[in-house]
């Protein structure tokens, strides 16, 4: 029985080697057949995403220099609305409301938990990690495109002052001409060869909303909400997992992200034996 | 905002006008479009007048909110809803409505206001490129819908946009029970109307190359009775972002609400309704420290408000599904210092602190 796992093993991993191995070994910036990017390692900087408090007021997010560990792996184009419907019909994506006018549009309408099952499904399909970035991996990999909405300077004491400022910041932003997904290229590529950041399909990130405490110099995470994730777009919004469709309205001003859409990090880089090794492993337990 | 603040200044009287059976002096009123309101006095030591006015019937295509969904609108003036006409009780109105030639189909104008003929409805029937003059005495002061009332047609023309608002005040202005007066700094008109979009297959809202077009499947939706769409001024946010309102700590500010068709309960979040006139009649004297009122389809109501604290007011009619999913909603941004004597934020959004010894433990209690 032992023996025969062992075959099984590892004609599965001869079997996912070559996919795997092409795309580590695809020279960037081209994009491999995942239509992926390797962006290089380099210092960026980062406006830290969650709430922070000094002394029991609201203050910025600290303002970072930061350098991603290793290369980044990410898709050129938002996942596309055939890709996305390839999950549907092996039954494990579930089936949007959004009626796309063609499959090759980003798919939008899509929660936390909609693009998460297909990161894990293409992930179980290829062999090769496939997740939603952190914001901080948005972040660098949008470059130019990465809006740091910084608030005026107010007097901490007043609650108004703060929250009024905010407020017009928020009604200052433009909304997207077109509502509805645009086909991909439509908003542009940015310096790292990325098509579309910025648009108007808010990108999903893993990144969970965080409440921060910046008292006596210390930073200290008070709390930390993953039923919220930060997305990304024309300017950085936090929104409920569940959410498919976001909208302002009520006491909100403003622009809301205007459609849910993601892409996706690989990686690739890991030692191709612990990939595949892991992804048998994910297989026998589906098994 | 200029508008506001012109509102407040008096109009200069025009005495010359054409030979009446009157004998009263004449005054011609320039309209301003809401959610502002011509200039006018709060109380007036002069006598009776005939105040002049002038609207123009425009049939127009109009974006109803952010998607960019187009509508077929009917309005007086050109804006949803039409803009306050405001005289003292014992004025005479006397109102020249021009349907403009441009437009498809007849109009005419029930005042709430006025009595007599269907509140004028029987006696200013225009067609494209005509244009009638009535005259009506105000005699019951308060605030009042007027709108478009056309046999056989008019739910759709009052929900296409033709409706506004008459303000009659009293000759010597507003007061409270007591008699003390009453008066304000700003003065904000809200004119709420549904809508009903007719949708496509797909769920899509439907556009039409003319007015007519869009009839038969407009009236399918609207006997349903489910708005599409419930908004303040014509269209989602018009008041929000942007176009807010604005005040100051200090200032009182005088909301009026107008609704033609449909019931609503304007409510002030983090406000209150200091005086309302919730049926919009000045001889009924104002509830006090209301939390939300009801202002009855096919009327008008109106609220004193002074405001205490800075911040972002949300002015909403409080089905809040209405509010937030369907746009009626207005904001108002106040200026000024914060009152910490009326709300403080006593400790800031933090961890759970642990129990303490003998706290509600539920295993301790048991036990």
């Amino acid at each position: 029985m032992l023996i025969m796992m062992k075959v099984k093993l590892a004609m599965l991993a001869g079997a996912l080697a070559a996919p795997i191995l092409a795309t580590t070994l695809a020279p960037a910036p081209q994009p491999d057949p995942d239509g992926a990017l390797r962006l290089t390692a380099a210092s960026f900087s980062y406006r830290a995403a969650g709430d922070f408090s000094r002394d029991g007021r609201p203050v910025e997010g600290p303002l970072r220099k930061l350098r991603l560990p290793a290369d980044l792996v990410v898709m050129k184009r938002q996942v596309t609305v055939a890709e996305y419907q390839r999950c549907v019909d092996d039954g494990i994506c579930l089936r949007i409301g959004v009626a796309a006018r063609s499959p090759d549009l980003p798919v939008v309408g899509v929660s936390w938990h909609d693009a998460s099952a297909y990161a894990a499904w293409l992930t179980r399909k290829t062999g090769i990690t496939h997740r939603l970035p952190t914001d901080e991996e948005w972040t660098f990999a949008a470059a130019e495109k990465a809006r740091d909405e910084a608030m005026p300077l107010v007097d901490p004491t007043d609650p108004a002052q703060a929250w009024i400022a905010r407020y017009e910041a928020e009604s200052a932003r433009d909304r997207p001409a077109a509502i509805a997904a645009q086909p991909g290229g439509t908003f542009g590529t940015n310096s790292n060869g990325l098509d579309d950041l910025a648009g108007n399909v808010w990108e999903w990130t893993n990144s969970c909303f965080i409440r921060v405490s910046l008292d006596g110099g210390q930073e200290r995470i008070t709390n930390t909400n993953c039923g919220v994730r930060v997305v990304q777009g024309a300017h950085r919004s936090y929104m409920t997992d569940f959410i498919r469709d976001p909208r302002s309205g009520g006491c909100a001003a403003g622009v809301p992200p205007a459609n849910l859409g993601f892409r996706l990090v690989l990686e690739p880089s890991q030692p191709v034996a612990l990939a595949a090794a892991r992804t048998i492993a994910k297989l026998l337990r589906r098994s | 905002m200029g508008a506001a603040v012109a509102a407040l200044m008096m109009t200069v009287p025009a005495m010359a006008g054409p030979a009446d059976d009157l004998k009263l002096p004449r005054q011609k009123v320039e309209l301003v479009a809401p959610p502002f309101v011509h200039a006018h006095e709060q109380a007036t030591k002069s006598g009776p007048k005939i105040v002049e006015f002038k609207m123009t019937i425009r049939e127009k295509e109009v974006v109803i909110d952010p998607a960019g969904t187009k509508f077929h609108a009917m309005t007086f003036d050109g804006s949803m809803p039409g803009p306050m006409m405001v005289l003292h009780e014992g004025d005479y109105m006397e109102l020249t409505l021009v349907n403009a030639a441009t437009n498809a189909m007849p109009h005419n104008i029930d005042l709430h206001s006025a009595t007599g003929a269907l509140g004028g409805g029987a006696l200013t029937h225009v067609n494209p490129g005509e244009q009638v003059v009535l005259r009506w005495k105000a005699t019951r002061p308060g605030v009042f819908v007027y709108h478009c009332a056309p046999e056989g047609m008019i739910p759709w023309h009052v929900v296409s946009g033709m409706h506004g608002t008459v303000m009659v005040l009293p000759r010597d202005g507003l007061k409270d029970a007591e008699g003390k007066a009453l008066r304000y700094d700003k003065i904000f008109y809200i004119g709420e109307n549904e809508l009903y979009v007719p949708r496509d297959a797909d769920g899509k809202y439907k556009t039409y190359e003319t007015i007519g077009e869009s009839y038969a499947d407009t009236m399918e939706v609207m006997r349903k009775l489910i708005p599409t769409h419930v908004v303040f001024n014509g269209r989602v946010g018009s008041l929000t972002g942007k176009n807010a309102l604005t005040a100051k700590v200090g200032e009182t500010v005088m909301l009026v609400h107008s609704q033609a068709n449909r019931d609503t309960r304007p409510h002030l979040i983090g406000g209150h309704g200091d005086y309302v006139w919730e049926a919009g009649k000045f001889n009924n004297p104002p509830q006090k420290d209301l939390e939300t009122w009801f202002i009855r389809g096919g009327s008008a109501g109106a609220a004193l408000y002074t405001f205490r604290e800075p911040g972002v007011y949300a002015y909403v009619n409080h089905n809040l599904i209405e509010a937030v999913e369907l746009g009626a909603t207005a904001h108002i941004k106040v200026e000024g210092k914060w009152n910490d004597d009326l709300m403080k934020q006593v400790t800031p959004p933090g961890p759970i602190p642990p129990d303490k010894v003998g706290a509600a433990d539920p295993v301790a209690v048991t036990r």
